[in-house]
C-alpha cells in the first residue's frame, strides 16, 4: 500500500479497496490541517489546477477550490457562461488551449456522463471527476465513507440505505460501488418509476416502499429529489413523493438505535426530508461539508505526485 | 543483529545520552516553565515522551508533548513516484511564546528540519525553537545546527545510521550499515524506511 493504482479519479466502481482505505487514512492529516489556525501547508505548492465547471454548483466547486488553495496549489475557474464555450468552442479544443498553458490537474463537473474519461485521452492532466452526468461523483461518496468511517470505526457490516431518484444519481451510484467494495450492505429505496432498468445489477436491496427500506438501517443517506430533472413526469407531484418517500421523525424508530442521517444537499427541506430530522443530533450533514474539504486535499494530494510517463 | 563494532549506542548509552540532553535542555532555559516539546513522527515521537518523562522525574513539570509529521512540508514530494503516506500532526498546545524543542532522531541533510521549521511556525511564533538530536551524522546540506546531540558519528554519504526504540522495535540501539545508503532517484520510488536515514 505505498500509493494510488490510477493517476486519474474517475469514479469508484472499479477503485479497489486498499485505495479506498488509502484515502481516508490519509484524510485524518488533513482533517487537522483545516482546524489549525493557519490553514495552509504548503504542499502543492507549483501546482496549478483548472477547475472546469460546465454544470452549476456550489458547494463542490467552493470546497474543491478551498481544498487547493489550502495545498497551496495555484487555481484557475473556470465557467461555461464566461468562456469561449459560448462562441462555440469544442471542449476537446478548450482544454487542450489551457493545458498549452502548463496545468497540472482538472477538476472536472459535466452534465454527460464520460467526460472526465474523455479529458484522460485528450490531456496530460490528473483527472478528478467532480460529478458527470447521472454517472458519478467520487468525492462526495468519499467523504460520505469518511463520515460513516469516522462515526462507526468500520464500514463492513453496516447497512446503509441509500433514497431518492436513484435513476439520475451520480450520488447514489458512487456510493453503492464504493460501499459494496468496503463490504457495507447496502438498500436501496425510491420510486419505481425512478429505479433504472438494470437496478439488480447494483447487488443492492430494492425497495420502494420506504418503510421496509429502513427497517434495520444504520445509515440513511437520502438524496435530494432534482426537481429540474423531473420534467418527463416520473412521479405525478412533489407532495406525492414526500407523501411516500419523505424521510419524517415518524421513520426513525424503525432505524437501529445508533443511527445517522446523511444527506449531500442541497436539501429541499420539507420535500425529501423534513426539517426536524435534518437537523436533529442524530444528523451530520454539516460535517459531511467539513469532511468533504479534507477528502478532497487527501485526493489532490494522493493524485498530483503521479506524472503521466510513470501512468497506470 | 549488526556486527559488534558498527553498534554506535546501546541501551544504556542511549539512556544516559537522553538524559545528559535532559539536564543540558533544563539547564538552558531555567527549567521547564516554558517548555513544550515537539518530536518527529516516528522515532523522534518517542524519544520526544522520554525525554518529557525524564523532566517529570528531575523537576516534576508535566511539559506538553505535540508529535509532528512533515510529510506535507516535504521539498521532494513532487520528484517521487508515490506520495509518502502522511501521518497525523497532534499539536494540542499554543506554542506562541513558548521554547519548542523540536526533537529528532537523526540529524543528516537538514531537510526534515527545515521543513519543520515551517510547520511550527504556521502554528505560532515561538519565542525560541531549539534543536534535539540523539544521532547527529553530518552532511548537511542547509545552514542548520542541532543544540542538543547525543552523540556525533562521521560518517560517508552512503551509509545508513538505524535506530531502533523499544516502544517499536523492541529493543533500543543505534547501529550503522555502512555503504547501504538510501537511493532515491527518479526511476525507483523512495521507500519508507523506517528510521534509517
Amino acid at each position: 500500500m505505498n500509493g494510488l493504482q490510477s493517476r486519474h479519479l474517475l469514479g469508484l466502481e472499479n477503485t479497489p479497496a486498499e485505495d479506498i482505505q488509502l484515502i481516508l487514512n490519509t484524510v485524518d492529516s488533513f482533517r487537522e490541517v483545516i482546524d489549525r489556525r493557519i490553514k495552509r501547508v504548503p504542499t502543492l505548492r507549483g501546482i496549478t489546477v483548472l477547475n472546469l465547471f460546465y454544470e452549476p454548483s456550489t458547494r463542490t466547486r467552493i470546497s474543491f477550490e478551498l481544498a487547493e488553495k489550502r495545498l497551496s496549489a495555484d487555481t484557475i475557474n473556470f465557467s461555461t457562461s464566461t468562456s469561449s464555450v459560448k462562441k462555440g468552442e469544442s471542449l476537446r479544443d478548450t482544454v487542450q488551449n489551457i493545458e498549452a498553458m502548463k496545468i497540472d490537474m482538472v477538476v472536472v463537473r459535466h452534465s454527460s456522463p464520460g467526460v472526465p474519461y474523455f479529458l484522460t485521452q485528450c490531456m496530460k492532466s490528473n483527472i478528478i471527476n467532480a460529478g458527470d452526468g447521472a454517472h458519478e461523483h467520487p468525492t462526495q461518496a468519499l467523504l460520505d465513507m469518511y463520515t460513516i468511517w469516522k462515526k462507526y470505526g468500520r464500514l463492513d457490516g453496516l447497512r446503509v440505505v441509500l433514497i431518492g431518484d436513484v435513476m439520475h444519481s451520480r450520488v447514489i451510484r458512487s456510493n453503492i460501488w464504493c460501499l459494496k467494495t468496503m463490504g457495507a450492505s447496502v438498500a436501496l429505496g425510491g420510486p419505481s418509476t425512478l429505479m433504472p432498468k438494470e437496478v439488480e445489477r447494483f447487488g443492492c436491496d430494492v425497495y420502494t416502499d420506504i418503510d421496509k427500506a429502513l427497517d434495520g438501517a444504520d445509515v440513511v443517506n437520502v438524496m435530494r429529489i432534482q426537481l429540474e430533472r423531473q420534467q418527463l413526469g416520473m412521479f405525478p407531484s412533489q407532495r406525492e413523493y414526500t407523501n411516500l418517500f419523505g424521510v419524517n421523525s415518524g421513520h426513525m424508530k424503525l432505524l437501529n438505535k445508533n443511527y445517522t442521517i446523511m444527506h449531500p444537499g442541497p436539501m429541499n427541506r420539507g420535500v425529501e426530508i423534513t426539517s426536524k430530522v435534518a437537523d436533529s443530533n442524530k444528523s451530520v450533514i454539516l460535517e459531511q461539508v467539513t469532511n468533504g474539504q479534507a477528502v478532497r486535499m487527501a485526493v489532490l494530494y494522493l493524485l498530483s505526485g503521479r506524472k503521466e510517463e510513470e501512468g497506470e | 543483529m549488526p556486527a559488534r563494532n558498527d553498534v554506535i549506542l546501546d541501551e544504556k548509552k542511549i539512556s544516559r545520552a537522553l538524559t545528559r540532553i535532559t539536564h543540558e535542555i533544563l539547564e538552558h532555559n531555567s527549567g521547564a516553565e516554558s517548555l513544550v516539546i515537539i518530536g518527529i513522527i516516528t522515532r523522534g515521537a518517542h524519544l520526544a515522551k522520554r525525554i518529557a518523562a525524564k523532566i517529570k522525574e528531575i523537576e516534576g513539570v508535566e511539559v506538553p508533548v505535540g508529535l509532528m509529521d512533515i510529510g506535507l512540508y516535504r521539498d521532494d514530494v513532487h520528484s517521487m513516484l508515490d506520495q509518502p503516506v502522511v501521518q497525523r500532526t497532534e499539536i494540542l498546545f499554543g506554542v506562541r511564546d513558548r521554547n519548542v524543542i523540536l526533537i529528532d532522531d537523526v540529524l543528516f541533510t537538514g531537510r526534515t528540519i527545515r521543513a519543520a521549521l515551517d510547520q511550527i511556525i504556521d502554528f505560532g511564533r515561538p519565542r525560541t525553537i531549539q534543536l534535539a538530536a540523539l544521532v547527529d551524522r553530518g552532511h548537511r546540506e542547509l545552514p542548520i545546527k542541532a543544540d542538543y546531540v547525543g552523540v556525533n558519528i562521521p560518517t560517508a554519504r552512503d551509509d545508513q545510521i538505524v535506530l531502533h526504540v523499544k516502544e517499536k522495535e523492541g529493543d533500543d540501539i543505534v547501529f550503522i550499515e555502512r555503504g547501504k545508503g538510501r537511493t532515491v532517484t527518479k526511476k525507483s520510488p523512495a521507500k519508507k524506511k523506517g528510521g534509517k536515514k
